[in-house]
């Protein structure tokens, strides 16, 4: 009720100034789309051959870009260190980054670069996979179900003595992840941790940046589309990735899925929409613009009970996107996900784009990401809660989020309902479950949630 | 008649028969290794991509037009420009991005090298201070200048609206840099063996210094001087083909470097297309430099090959 008579209240606000400003000719025709002029129409988007990036493939070919004004060229990058620094140097308007790259870059892990962020693109969407060799000794450790098939979800307990044996015969055991602040590497060393496998520490103030002190698992970076041919060499035994690079290696008969990150955290945050902090600045409108046509793209995917994914499917192939094959593709977006061949199962939130408010740029999200960087010695030394609070708010920006859903709303694009109420809405998930190690997360208490873990640094300690 | 055209039919024949033979045995992660017909499929595929791409485009300018004249419509004074069309850049642009590319880095290296080339030539005592840099600086691959070069430019190319991207600026110049080297070698040497006979002619009428360079050391050295630059282009080219694959810097090198990453099952029919395109575009500009060179060469009985 309140909100229904704020938002008359604003629309007539505008109105008022509107009619003072411009032609009466102009408001009626073009109040609403031309409300604000753009900065930029000429954009420049960089994206990481995943699936995840199919909210820009589909503002791009759903003319949601154009709808708003914006001419946006998609470019796929190397890598995420590449598509970065680009993002920095301006070459890049904004790209499709990986949650903890804003939040990396703005606290100076890596990269220093304050970049900001105001759409969340994506849930969940990853998996561990192994190689075939590795698979072979886990299952001999994994408890089976009627029908013969290992039970779900496969805890790294039973990794634990391969890597042991790894140990013994005096080889390392090495993992491949995307990039040192990647929610891969962060479900990896969690996966891990959960089964008393240590992925080792980082000692930035040391000037390590390796992540492997006294780890048991040595885990290194490599781009997500090489992950399969690196595993098909031996150089890695195992990585965590975004699809379809785990179902491409089922389909290479390479190496196999043992988990989705779904199953490591219920509807975890996946891929946000970075830009950098000076380009929002300057080109504010611009921003609301792109991230408006995001918001309509992330609804189409999830419409209709994922009606249009086969269409998604499809766009996702071609060459200048993802490029992999339709059935690969298809296998994950479609909510089914292939763990060892043959062993097709039902995951029907694999990959959620804007159910759930998938949309929304959670504090909470973000503070689980610093907590995962202090838990694992990224952040060198403890931070009192208030720091993890500022640090999510310099970086996450639901107001931006919250201004571009409005205007979609004045519009009549999309229904409030669609939303979180703005006028109630803390940035706060409430504290959440479903966790692989049965562990509760609480946002708004980050201390309280590293003292829970067994494995990792937590209060003051230091490497 | 027979030997120049039946025996090259002929070598090409056998390629092709081995090729196709030895693909099929090799079973590669994404499937068959592609033979013959399957990669000129992918190139009748990539040409219909170009095609289509087109119509496209074609409808992204109505598009806009009709949007910009929605604009003015509404309010005369409205600024309205026509943007360049932001779809993908086919195999086909590709291929034009990356010949752009190599020529800008080859002229730009040519007229830096020719006259230090000369200076060298013409003085020993240049050439034996600038000899162990160009000894040092000459076997250094692109791979090693291209981060360098990135990010020199990136610190010192700042512009809000730059004329040229910064992509093609690391790439040109990562060219540049790499094809100096035979130029600047072999023109010294040209320049340094003209015949003794020529300069004492030179020396008997008075030449003034600019008049013995033009008539006399350059015109003897040209033979040398477009070997030289030959070899640079030839290397220029691919350098291009590495240094866009690494930097993902627009060009065919891009191309081949998305497609491995791609990794569909015509990925690798894909790349083999491109192995041809860069193969042919490289003998294509070798041609093209040698018919230059037989152009402005004075020696008309010089075997050139």
């Amino acid at each position: 009720m309140t909100q229904d008579r704020q938002r008359t209240g604003s629309t007539r606000r505008r109105f008022i100034k509107h009619t003072t400003l411009a032609l009466a000719g102009l408001l009626l025709l073009g109040g609403q789309t031309q409300a604000a002029k753009l900065e930029k129409e000429e954009l420049k988007f960089g994206f990481i051959k995943l699936t995840d990036m199919a909210p820009l493939a589909i503002a791009y070919e759903k003319g949601y870009f154009e709808d708003e004004g914006l001419y946006v060229t998609l470019e796929a990058q190397a890598n995420w260190k590449v598509l970065l620094d680009r993002v920095i140097t301006g070459e890049l308007d904004g790209a499709h980054m990986l949650a903890g790259q804003p939040l990396g870059a703005t606290i100076g892990f890596g990269t220093q670069a304050h970049i900001i962020t105001a759409f969340s693109m994506d849930l969940n969407g990853n998996g561990i996979t192994v190689s075939n060799a590795v698979w072979e000794e886990m299952k001999s450790h994994l408890p089976k179900g009627k029908d013969g098939k290992p039970l779900h979800p496969i805890k790294a307990d039973a990794l634990k003595p391969v890597i042991e044996k790894f140990r013994k015969e005096g080889k390392p055991f090495n993992m491949g992840m995307v990039f040192p602040v990647s929610t891969h590497n962060y479900e990896l060393r969690y996966w891990l941790a959960a089964g008393g496998i240590h992925p080792g520490y980082y000692a930035p103030h040391k000037g390590d940046t390796s992540g492997q002190l006294k780890a048991e698992a040595l885990l290194s970076v490599t781009p997500p589309p090489q992950m399969p041919a690196t595993l098909e060499a031996g150089t890695i035994n195992g990585y965590c990735v975004g699809e379809p690079w785990n179902q491409q290696a089922v389909f290479k008969g390479i190496g196999v899925p043992v988990i989705t990150d779904y199953e490591i955290w219920k509807n975890n945050p996946e891929k946000v929409f970075g830009v950098s902090a000076a380009w929002a600045e300057k080109h504010p409108n611009t921003h609301k613009a792109v991230i408006k046509a995001l918001i309509r793209a992330a609804r189409w995917l999830d419409e209709n009970d994922n009606a249009n994914r086969a269409e998604a499917v499809q766009i996702l192939a071609r060459p200048q996107y993802v490029g992999a094959d339709v059935n690969v593709i298809a296998n994950s977006m479609t909510g089914t996900f292939e763990y060892e061949k043959g062993d097709k199962r039902a995951v029907p939130d694999f990959n959620v784009f804007f159910r759930y408010h998938a949309t929304y740029p959670y504090y909470s999200d973000a503070v689980w990401y610093l907590t995962q960087m202090r838990r694992w010695g990224q952040i060198s030394e403890g931070k009192p809660d208030s720091w993890y609070m500022e640090t999510a708010k310099k970086v996450y920006r639901p107001d931006i989020y919250a201004a571009a859903a409005q205007e979609l709303i004045a519009e009549g694009k999309m229904q409030a309902e669609e939303f979180p109420d703005f006028a109630t809405e803390s940035g706060f998930r409430p504290p959440q479950t479903g966790f692989i190690d049965g562990i509760t997360y609480d946002g708004r208490k980050p201390n309280d949630y590293l003292r829970q873990f067994a494995i990792g640094l937590k209060d003051k300690e230091q490497i | 008649m027979v030997r120049h055209l039946l025996i090259p039919l002929i070598a090409i024949a056998i390629f092709l028969g081995v090729w196709s033979a030895a693909a099929k045995n090799i079973q590669t992660s994404l499937g068959e290794l592609p033979g013959p017909v399957a990669v000129w499929q992918q190139a009748g595929a990539l040409l219909d991509e170009h095609i289509s791409e087109r119509a496209k485009a074609a409808a992204f300018y109505q598009r806009q037009e009709e949007r910009n004249a929605a604009k003015l419509a509404e309010d005369p004074a409205a600024e309205v420009k026509i943007r360049p069309y932001t779809g993908k850049p086919t195999f086909i642009d590709q291929i034009g991005t990356s010949l752009f590319t190599v020529a800008t880095g080859f002229i730009l290296a040519t007229l830096i090298a020719l006259p230090v080339g000369i200076a060298c030539g013409m003085s020993a005592t240049l050439y034996t201070a600038l000899n162990p840099l160009i000894q040092i600086f000459k076997p250094v691959s692109p791979l090693a200048w291209l981060p360098l070069v990135t990010m020199v430019v990136s610190a010192l190319y700042v512009s809000d609206d730059p004329l040229l991207a910064k992509s093609f600026v690391n790439s040109a110049i990562t060219v540049t840099l790499c094809c100096l080297w035979p130029t600047i070698i072999n023109t010294t040497v040209g320049v340094a063996s003209v015949s003794k006979d020529l300069l004492n002619v030179s020396r008997v009428l008075r030449l003034g210094w600019f008049t013995k360079t033009v008539k006399i050391v350059l015109p003897s050295a040209l033979p040398l001087m477009f070997t030289g630059m030959r070899l640079s282009l030839g290397i220029g080219w691919m350098v291009l083909i590495a240094a866009e694959m690494l930097a993902q810097n627009p060009g065919l090198g891009k191309f081949v470097w998305d497609e491995f990453q791609n990794g569909s099952s015509s990925s690798l029919a894909r790349i083999m297309v491109a192995v041809f395109a860069i193969g042919l575009v490289g003998f294509l500009l070798d041609r093209g430099m040698l018919l230059l060179q037989r152009r402005v060469s004075w020696d008309r009985n010089a075997v050139l090959r």
